[in-house]
């Protein structure tokens, strides 16, 4: 192999509208899951929780061929990656999900609210889950983040500190009543486009 | 803001609003992105999902009882980052049409004929030196809907991982001299001659198998490290 610089990266394509039975097959196709929207696992410590919502392009209609892939850290703000220097290998969580979304265009993850992990400067960002939004019609994925509305340290966030006050509640999902559930809609246009970061 | 992976780097990818591909119209965000730091959430990202590949992933003409119709091919080649380092154990992924260009996906309506032995999903792992390999079937060009007479051109689906979350890429490898890549808007969306080049993989006459396959070899490149600026034009 040649060891010459690159002249880049390969760019990004859409994933299209096929992609189910070869990325997120689940039961429907004959291919097994290299991933799958459930990232509890029997040793898993924290609070479990489910992440649920829908997926909505500028017209206001739901996107039912939508994969979303979400990395985050476990309860004591740890990552399962051993780049995270101070990570303890002591629970098979690896914080990694992905999903599909179904006719009506809906997800979910089922996972734990994740710890606080430092910002770029080592100070404490409120619990988040980075999420990658992959669509037909989607040349590039987008990035953003899932909040939690009942988390004091949103306040301080100096990521969320970012975001004009007016667009910040599209980062932050909403509890829905008891049971651990909270709701999270992704609208990639429109009145209440959802924020996207550039990363 | 200077990042340890450098925004420069997206440069290379289309414009999330190409409206020549019809569908980018209402799914690309009109509000501008917010830049920010990158923090240990985006720096790390998934070391797993390699356990779930099994022997014969890697090859998807033996994963029915017989052998899926079509021109077997070996695609091969070195996932990298920026800095020409090989990405070493990342999970590839891939999926595809048949050779007479249907998916198996139910969405699927292009009137050619589903194989039976053939799905067109594939996944494996790279190796120390970031090397991977796959043996498939020729998948072939099919017709969809975004203007009259649209045809994509032959193309695999890929999804790579890489060192972190924000060095994920989704692509797809094309066929060198398909005679469709100037009518196609997934292909033009990227506007870069030199980088649309790299999505093409090429002919290698040294890795065919005589009496057997014919080989291409495509190679990925990631975001890098500290990669040095690209030229602005
Ligand atoms: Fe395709």
């Amino acid at each position: 192999m040649s060891n010459q610089r690159p002249d880049g990266v390969t760019p990004s394509q859409t994933v299209g509208p096929y992609f189910k039975y070869g990325l997120t097959p689940n039961g429907e196709y004959e291919w097994n899951d290299a991933f799958t929207n459930n990232l509890l696992t029997p040793d898993t410590s924290g609070e479990r929780i489910r992440v649920e919502g829908k997926v909505y392009d500028g017209d206001g209609a739901v996107i039912p061929d939508c994969m979303l892939e979400i990395w985050q850290a476990d309860a004591q703000g740890r990552f399962s990656d051993p780049q995270d220097a101070r990570a303890l290998p002591n629970s098979s969580f690896k914080g990694f999900g992905r999903a599909g979304t179904d006719k009506s265009g809906a997800y979910s993850f089922d996972t734990i609210k994740p710890g606080s992990v430092p910002d770029a400067d080592g100070k404490p960002q409120a619990p988040h889950i980075v999420l990658a939004v992959f669509a037909r019609g989607m040349l590039l994925h987008l990035y953003t983040r899932i909040y939690f509305d009942d988390e004091a340290g949103n306040a301080a966030d100096a990521v969320l500190a970012l975001v004009p006050a007016d667009r910040r509640a599209t980062l932050i999902a909403k509890k829905a009543g008891a049971g651990g559930t909270y709701t999270f809609d992704v609208h990639l246009q429109g009145d209440n486009e959802t924020v996207f970061f550039d990363v | 803001m200077t990042l340890l992976y450098p925004l420069q780097s997206l440069a290379a990818h289309p414009a999330r609003l190409s409206p020549d591909y019809r569908s980018t119209v209402k799914r690309s965000p009109q509000k501008p992105l917010i830049p920010m730091r990158h923090t240990l959430s985006e720096l790390t990202g998934p070391v797993y999902g390699h356990e779930t590949v099994r022997a014969h992933d890697n090859d998807l003409t033996i994963q029915a009882k017989g052998e899926p119709l079509g021109e077997r091919i070996i695609v091969h080649g070195h996932v990298r980052d920026e800095d020409g380092r090989g990405v070493p154990n990342t999970l590839v992924e891939l999926w595809q049409a048949n050779a007479c260009g249907r998916y198996i996906h139910v969405v699927d309506q292009h009137p050619a004929p589903l194989d039976p032995n053939f799905t067109g999903a594939g996944r494996t792992q790279s190796d120390a030196d970031g090397y991977y390999r796959f043996i498939t079937i020729k998948p072939g060009a099919y017709p969809w809907g975004n203007h009259h007479n649209a045809w994509r051109p032959a193309h695999i689906h890929f999804s790579v991982f890489g060192h972190s979350f924000v060095s994920r890429l989704v692509t797809q490898m094309y066929f060198p001299g398909d005679p469709l890549f100037p009518f196609d808007p997934i292909f033009n969306s990227v506007t870069d001659e030199k980088a649309r080049a790299r999505m093409i993989s090429s002919f290698d006459l040294d890795n065919t198998k005589p009496d057997w396959a014919l080989c291409y070899r495509f190679d990925i490149v990631l975001r890098g490290r500290n990669a040095t600026p690209m030229e602005t034009k």
